[in-house]
């Protein structure tokens, strides 16, 4: 496997101090505890916002750090989640007295590792709160399973509860805001390759040139069914399907359509899959009226996709809407 | 590839025999080191059973955390308690392993050091004290049960047979022994099992057929703890 890196140990901290270079106008970087910090931070009065989780996911977290949305991110080992140090340490950095949220994604390593951090915030007077994203309809979500993962909604979650922070919501109401996002968006994904870990060296699973897998997460974990490759429509269709089901999206709702890239399908293929999913939204009554296209969460060089539904009303709208600079997501500033 | 688990290899009979034997702080520092070397050595076998049905680090964080303990050892103070010991493992593993174990095993831990408070050596009832404090953190933590297919079918077993050689008089080495065994066997018992917690719950049946990696540190953990008896 081809990879351009260096040494495999050095993958996360070099690319955080090219990140850091890139970014000097946005963000400050600390490398020992390694985090991703506004350069403005901490606001006074401004609830902070943190995430984070394993690094292989870019431009997740990293990428959204910035006005209007995170307040800092904390990359973990590649796929794997960050120890509570550093989750402190950047709670602490961007605390301005209005409380910290920290943004999740449910995977065990990630939750268990975030509540660690904020059982130390609050020893030391740091008010924080978190919530859990687990937008993947693909898992069942049960008493017999760690429940859904936190997959590409995730990045609709920090851009919307980023937003509320920003425009002076208290604690609470962010809160409110992140989880009624959460709420209501539903992602399912598909993998055409596997992704190779740069310290492991080889695929974490294996797919035939004309096999791909459905139900996909976002670590190369394996998916819900493996069948054959078929055209786009028809993979388009058997991800949307459970996604409308699940909520459930009914005909008059108004949503955002995000068609993420998983890091290596090509932008044009990405819009093949928006075309039709818009088109079978449409079918069913469904306006599309906001959309993002383009690799936001990742799972290193994967080939494949995820499509993402959120159901919007005005409010959810307005925040989306509302500037945000950061080096991925920059409108209206 | 076979795990450094089997039950009863090395157990001196005299050490289990002596009522009158207590765990000090040397002993503390002594299982620490011994687990240390023992998690090198498994440190690719645990790999190996993550890869079947986790993401494959579980041997590499482990050791990671353990080997990163050693050189604080040798920091501590003539004063130090074996509490104080369980506290520095705690705190070195949450900041050092990462994963879902790092806060696992580091919340173990810090609750058997609490359960041990500011003893100077442990006896039988102390020790069952700590292993029940260990386990009760660990499903705080993790709301993992029994059955779950996780650390917990070793720690649970582990802390019954233990008390229920604590309870039948028997002395702290022989209480230790039951405890490895019982978390060998349970290891052992959650091949067949699904998994309900963790990655490897998202794999539904395909987890039947493979032992859980935490369940297996635990085991190698406390055969390490078992094992010290025989050189003590």
């Amino acid at each position: 496997m081809k990879k351009l890196i260096n040494d495999p140990k050095n993958v996360v901290n070099e690319a955080v101090a090219g990140f850091e270079v890139a970014h000097a106008d946005i963000v400050r970087v600390s490398h020992d505890p390694v985090f991703i910090v506004r350069a403005d931070a901490p606001l006074r009065g401004k609830v902070g916002i943190v995430s984070g989780g394993g690094s292989g996911h870019e431009p997740l977290h990293g990428g959204f750090v910035g006005f209007g949305m995170l307040d800092a991110a904390v990359p973990g080992p590649v796929f794997t989640s960050p120890t509570p140090d550093p989750i402190l340490a950047a709670t602490q950095a961007v605390d301005g007295g209005a409380g910290v949220l920290h943004i999740v994604k449910n995977y065990t390593g990630d939750v268990l590792n975030f509540e660690t951090a904020a059982d130390l915030a609050a020893a030391d007077g740091i008010q924080v709160r978190a919530v859990i994203i687990n937008d993947d309809v693909a898992v069942k979500d049960s008493l017999y399973t760690a429940g859904r993962r936190g997959v590409a909604g995730t990045v609709l979650v920090e851009k919307i509860a980023g937003a509320a922070a920003e425009r002076g919501d208290d604690l609470d109401a962010v809160v409110a805001v992140a989880e009624k996002v959460n709420s209501r968006v539903r992602t399912m994904g598909v993998a055409l390759t596997p992704c190779v870990v740069p310290h492991a060296g080889e695929p974490s699973f294996t797919l035939a040139d004309d096999e791909i897998e459905i139900g996909i997460g976002i670590h190369g974990e394996p998916g819900r069914e493996r069948i054959k490759l078929e055209p786009a429509d028809a993979i388009v269709d058997r991800l949307l399907g459970p996604i409308l089901d699940d909520l459930p999206f009914a005909s008059g709702d108004e949503v955002l359509l995000l068609v993420n890239g998983m890091g290596g399908t090509p932008q044009i293929e990405l819009y093949i899959v928006f075309r039709r999913a818009a088109e079978v939204l449409q079918e069913r009554g469904i306006t599309v009226s906001r959309s993002l296209v383009g690799n936001y969460t990742t799972s290193l060089e994967m080939a494949g996709a995820s499509i993402s539904v959120l159901k919007l009303d005005d409010e959810l709208t307005a925040l989306w809407d509302a500037p945000v600079q950061t080096s991925t997501l920059r409108w209206g500033r | 590839m076979t795990p450094n688990d089997e039950p009863g290899a090395v157990v001196g009979d005299a050490d289990l025999a002596n009522a009158a034997l207590r765990l000090d702080t040397r002993w503390t520092i002594r299982w620490i080191r011994r687990s240390a070397e023992v998690l090198a050595i498994n440190r690719a076998a645990l790999n190996t059973l993550d890869r079947d049905i986790g993401d494959g680090d579980h041997g590499e964080n482990m050791d990671r955390g353990f080997q990163a303990i050693l050189p604080k050892l040798e920091e501590l103070t003539d004063e130090t308690t074996p509490g104080a010991v369980l506290k520095l493992v705690a705190t070195t593993l949450i900041s050092t392993v990462g994963g879902a174990a790092g806060p696992l095993y580091g919340t173990a831990f810090l609750k058997a050091a609490g359960a041990v408070g500011a003893a100077q050596s442990l006896d039988a009832p102390a020790l069952v004290a700590l292993l029940t404090a260990a386990r009760d953190g660990i499903v705080l933590r993790g709301k993992a049960m029994e059955g779950d297919k996780t650390m917990i079918d070793a720690w649970t077993p582990a802390v019954n047979a233990a008390l229920a050689a604590q309870t039948a008089g028997s002395p702290v080495g022989a209480v230790l022994l039951a405890a490895a065994d019982a978390a060998a066997q349970g290891a052992q018992a959650t091949e067949p099992l699904v998994a309900r917690k963790g990655r490897a719950s998202y794999l539904g049946e395909r987890a039947i057929g493979h032992r859980d990696p935490g369940s297996q540190s635990t085991s190698l953990l406390l055969r390490a703890a078992a094992d010290l008896m025989s050189h003590h």
